[in-house]
């Protein structure tokens, strides 16, 4: 049996780290020292990062063919590790001002990063599927982490609840595929689906429209959207910071692999130009419900929930391309908006009262008075999200307009650069209140801590990705 | 083709005939006195003392929970076992980690008094 | 001799099954029954994943569905208690009682 001990090591450690040894502290440490437990898993993040960032050139198997090893896979691993230690910073202080610091959310935050990565590095259904269920699992708790809370609670039901029909669909496309072609091995089932020798033709179309909905819920893509302004609303600031950008960039990543084993159905019926064409409409449906939605939102969480919604239509254009171009461009533009999103909504967090009022956007009027920094950096994440240049939102948007367009779509680029118009209605709109509005006299302190440093590197990135993109996509060496 | 469910059915038949002409007899032959001790819920039982739908406690749950999540790793073991041989070093040290992983877990479970009854 | 069932009846019965908890998931509104019919579409789905592997002889099939029951185990452990948290400060297990946010 083939394996590369050093490729695989990324996620080895992970799995030892949180299985065993994770566990194992935990189980015998004082339940009221979170410290210990805390630094362990921000260890863990950060050495799996590193490991994986060493490994993306070191492309091959592992276990038995389950798993693919550096490359795209190893970059989004990347990802998922820095956006987890991102919000895990941001999460302790967040978490005790409101009494609900319990060493159980870092694990779990944990876990869910190894379910990504599983997602990532999948090459086989049972794979993707396990993987799929882990970040899932782990964010149905962690939405529901105030356990005290009617909000938290109800958001962490409705997740569960339609996450959970969601794998239903997941599966059974899964099942048909496996049906349709015998096998539950990527490379294989690509194979069989390009040679045109599935044995039945329907289960095969079937099983991948089932599979496009599962994914799409992931995503949270235009008919299966609707749960996302719910749960992001409901759930901890930080769980949502969280899973709105690491959790969506995650499902790209299943998305990526996944289509680019059953979009060659070309053989079978014809169905590649069906099939990218329903998947250009929700992409366009995605973005412009999303972006026309946010506009009339006055919760800050909810708008910036819409805006999520949006922005995966934007990332699906890349998919449609179906191009390595497309690919790399939608790789980007996860890195991008995990960023500026995460960004803004820890700022979110770190503005929020411990009443859960301040949430309004109006709370936010006159904000650079009193907060002048995270005013600042918000209106970079807003520009960024917007798609100004020179930020990174710009250049990840340009790139998956230009995949489209090469690849024939230029209604589906028309209709993107319409709904960003309408996107900027309201990011700019937040901007103009926090800098030419009257200041909200209730603004009360709020100290960044640990959580600067994430917000430091978010707008950072978010400069630095915008003026150098070869950051991400020279990681290849292509 | 189909001779060879006659058995069956003239089986199935005898059964039904059997069943439903006791009910018929015994409603039509028994007497009918009612007391107050036959008609209690355990005739010659325990005194019912509350109604029975009432709230458990919740450490019923966790166990139950427990046990649904220990229980089912079970499949996991049996074809490995069915094919030890075969999988070989590969599939013991692969299942030697799975029960690593499911025993940290069950550490935990004792370490934070989950199983505790009282 | 006994002749063996054909696949079709078995993906007739597993589409049946799995329709059959997609109605209940949408036209029940208490959530351990919704729960409930999630779980039926997900053994309808073990049922074609059985059905398909017996008919490939591939036993590849078969470890799915044991990864499908690990993971509905800890779905409804989770799930169960984020119900059972619900039910403690709301007293209602039904989803249309417990709507602050818009659905």
């Amino acid at each position: 049996m083939n394996f590369d001990i050093l490729g695989s090591l990324p996620l080895i450690v992970i799995w030892l780290a949180l299985g065993v040894v994770g566990i194992i502290i935990q189980a015998f440490v004082r339940s009221d020292s979170t410290r210990l437990v805390y630094g362990y898993y921000i260890g863990t993040l950060v050495t799996t990062g590193l490991l994986a960032a060493a490994t993306i050139s070191n492309q091959g198997t592992a276990f038995g063919g389950m798993v693919t090893l550096g490359g795209w896979a190893a970059v989004f691993d990347l990802l998922f590790c820095g956006a987890g230690v991102m919000a895990m910073l941001a999460a302790q202080a967040y978490l005790g001002r409101f009494n609900s610091e319990l060493d159980e959310f870092y694990t779990m935050l944990v876990s869910s990063v190894a379910g990504m990565m599983l997602m990532a590095h999948a090459r086989n259904l049972v794979v993707l599927f396990v993987g799929i269920e882990l970040m899932s699992i782990s964010f149905y708790i962690m939405a529901g982490f105030f356990r005290s809370r009617d909000k938290s609670l109800e958001s962490a039901m409705k997740y569960f609840l339609l996450g959970a029909f969601a794998t239903g669909f997941l599966v059974y496309g899964m099942a048909l595929l496996y049906g349709a072609t015998g096998t539950l091995d990527y490379s294989v089932m690509l194979k069989v689906i390009a040679a045109g020798t599935a044995r039945f033709p329907v289960l095969l179309a079937l099983g991948a429209v089932l599979l496009t909905i599962g994914l799409s819920f992931k995503i949270a893509a235009f008919p299966f959207h609707q749960w996302a302004p719910d749960v992001y609303e409901g759930a901890p600031t930080v769980v949502t910071a969280f899973m709105s950008t690491a959790g969506k960039a995650a499902a790209f990543s299943a998305f990526l692999a996944v289509f680019g084993v059953i979009m060659p159905m070309v053989k079978v019926a014809s169905m590649t130009p069906t099939l990218q064409l329903v998947l250009a409409v929700i992409s366009a449906a995605t973005m412009l419900i999303g972006n026309i939605t946010a506009v009339a939102q006055t919760n800050v969480k909810r708008m910036l929930a819409y805006s999520s919604v949006a922005h995966a239509g934007y990332m699906l254009m890349g998919i449609v391309a179906g191009t390595t171009f497309g690919q790399s461009a939608v790789v980007y533009y996860a890195f991008a908006y995990t960023f500026m999103q995460l960004g803004a909504f820890i700022i979110v967090g770190l503005l929020e009262r411990e009443d859960e009022t301040s949430l309004m956007i109006s709370d936010y009027s006159g904000l650079y008075r009193k907060h002048g920094v995270f005013a600042a950096m918000m209106a970079v994440f807003m520009f960024s999200l917007a798609g100004i240049p020179p930020f990174a939102g710009f250049f990840g948007k340009y790139m998956l307009f230009y995949a489209a367009i090469e690849s024939g779509f230029t209604w589906l680029t028309i209709v993107a650069v319409a709904s960003s118009v309408i996107s900027v209605w309201f990011y700019l709109g937040l901007i103009v209140k926090m800098y030419f509005s009257e200041p909200n006299p209730e603004t009360h302190e709020a100290n960044a801590g640990l959580a600067g440093i994430s917000l430091a590197v978010c707008t950072v990135a978010v400069i630095l990705l915008g003026i150098m993109p070869r950051i991400i996509t020279g990681m290849l060496g292509n | 083709m189909l001779g060879a469910y006659v058995p069956l059915i003239v089986m199935i038949l005898i059964g039904v005939i059997f069943g439903v002409s006791n009910i018929v007899l015994a409603e039509w032959l028994g007497p009918r006195r009612s007391t107050r001790a036959k008609l209690s819920t355990y005739e010659s039982g325990m005194e019912p003392v509350k109604s029975a739908r009432e709230r458990f406690t919740v450490k019923f749950y966790l166990v139950a929970m427990m046990f649904i999540l220990f229980d089912i790793e079970i499949i996991f073991m049996y074809p490995w076992a069915v094919q030890f041989r075969e999988l070989g070093m590969y599939g013991f040290t692969a299942m030697i980690l799975f029960m690593v992983l499911l025993f940290a877990g069950y550490l935990y479970v004792v370490k934070k008094g989950a199983l505790k009854w009282d | 001799m006994m002749t063996s069932i054909p696949l079709d009846y078995y993906l007739i019965l597993s589409a049946f099954l799995f329709v059959t908890g997609i109605i209940g998931v949408i036209t029940r509104r208490n959530a351990i029954i919704i729960f409930m019919s999630i779980e039926l579409m997900l053994n309808a789905v073990n049922l074609s994943m059985v059905a398909f592997s017996a008919f490939f002889g591939d036993i590849a099939g078969q470890m799915f569905v044991f990864f499908i029951m690990a993971v509905a185990a800890a779905e409804a452990a989770v799930g169960l208690a984020i119900v059972l948290a619900l039910f403690r400060r709301k007293k209602s297990v039904y989803v249309d009682e417990v709507n602050i946010m818009k659905w």
